[in-house]
């Protein structure tokens, strides 16, 4: 049970997710694009991300988000949706997509913070259209399940004990 | 909430320990880091006051191995325990797949304890979850202290109904991967139940 659904990502979304990331990374002339779920796993990054630790800005991200919407929350707003913190020689500029996801843009001096959001504005709408219809994927997969007529065997409906002890040896 | 991601071939769990301040969650994590490979755990953040005392939270990812060609990861989070910091651990229990209990077994915290465990079944509730329907494990900590509770009478209190327990001294590492082993499983079963198996 849970109080939201889990996140399923097939390939043909994820290509249009990556793609997306990447083209704003370029058109914003950015180093590193990220997108974060809320719950703080990393979905998808591009750009110079070597020697990043990109599961723990992913974390400290959705970490950020949160305690930003939980003072939006206390000073009667719904949220503040865009984050920016400026550093000597890289920027983040963090914002929200829908209310899902979230998109990391690292920025240095070779383009501006009103660029990085004219093209984080854009690339926001398209990605929310891909996050709206993997709702509704999820959403006719559920009812699918829950009729008995799922037409996909899932994978991890085959998962035996065994495949969990080995995780752990 | 799982993430499952079919072109990566990765499932992303999260797990909580929850409990009252100073029960020793940050110590489980730090044993489990200490403990485990560096090629299957990533670096673990403790957001911390200068005294070391989470502020915030502490955060581990372990990579633990694949299931039927999905890489599966587990995000491990601890909640600040402290009773002033609630709508911290609020923001934590989003989107949580499981969750660990972690008790501090002297008798001068059994009310602590007690308090702990409601305000995690309200913090849920909030959030649309049920303790009692979300996969959970009790770890009932600091057994090598002197003046500690029995263990029925931690039961009764703490464990109703019976959900996967043990005991642990977290700071030797005894019962900590047996609690987190379970924790997963929990997890695991459950996504497997989700996908209609």
């Amino acid at each position: 049970m849970g109080a939201s659904a889990d996140l399923v990502l097939h390939e043909g979304e994820f290509r249009q997710i990556v793609a997306e990331v990447e083209r704003l990374r370029r058109e914003a002339n950015a180093k590193v694009v990220f997108l974060v779920d809320k719950n703080g796993q990393l979905i998808a990054a591009t750009g110079d991300d070597a020697g990043m630790d990109t599961t723990s800005l992913a974390s400290l991200t959705a970490g950020n988000i949160a305690a930003t919407g939980g003072l939006a929350r206390l000073l009667g707003e719904k949220e503040f949706s865009i984050l920016f913190h400026e550093g000597e020689r890289d920027n983040l500029h963090i914002s929200l997509v829908g209310d899902r996801v979230i998109l990391v843009v690292i920025f240095d001096a070779r383009t501006s913070l009103g660029l990085v959001r004219l093209r984080v504005r854009r690339s926001s709408e398209n990605l929310e259209r891909v996050f709206e219809e993997v709702q509704r994927t999820a959403g006719r997969a559920r009812a699918a399940v829950g009729a008995g007529v799922a037409d996909t065997a899932s994978p991890f409906a085959e998962i035996t004990e065994e495949d969990i002890d080995n995780l752990f040896r | 909430m799982s993430f499952i991601n079919y072109a990566s071939r990765e499932i992303n769990c999260k797990i909580v320990y929850y409990g009252p301040g100073l029960c020793g969650k940050t110590t489980n994590l730090q044993y489990i880091y200490q403990r485990t490979n560096p090629e299957i755990r990533g670096k673990m953040i403790s957001l911390a006051t200068e005294t070391e005392r989470t502020l915030f939270f502490d955060f581990l990812p372990l990579a633990l191995g694949s299931i039927r060609g999905f890489k599966v990861r587990f995000h491990l989070y601890t909640v600040p325990g402290q009773v002033f910091y609630d709508a911290s651990r609020k923001l934590i229990l989003k989107g949580v797949d499981g969750v660990i209990f972690c008790a501090d077994s002297q008798l001068a915290r059994l009310e602590a304890d007690c308090e702990s465990l409601e305000n995690l079944r309200f913090n849920l509730q909030e959030q649309g979850y049920d303790l009692d329907r979300l996969p959970h494990v009790v770890q009932y900590n600091k057994r090598d202290l002197p003046s500690i509770a029995p263990l029925h009478e931690m039961r009764a209190l703490l464990n109703p109904r019976g959900a996967p327990d043990f005991e642990a001294v977290a700071s030797a590492g005894r019962g900590v991967f047996d609690t987190l082993k379970a924790a997963a499983r929990l997890v695991l079963i459950e996504l497997k139940k989700g996908q209609g198996g």
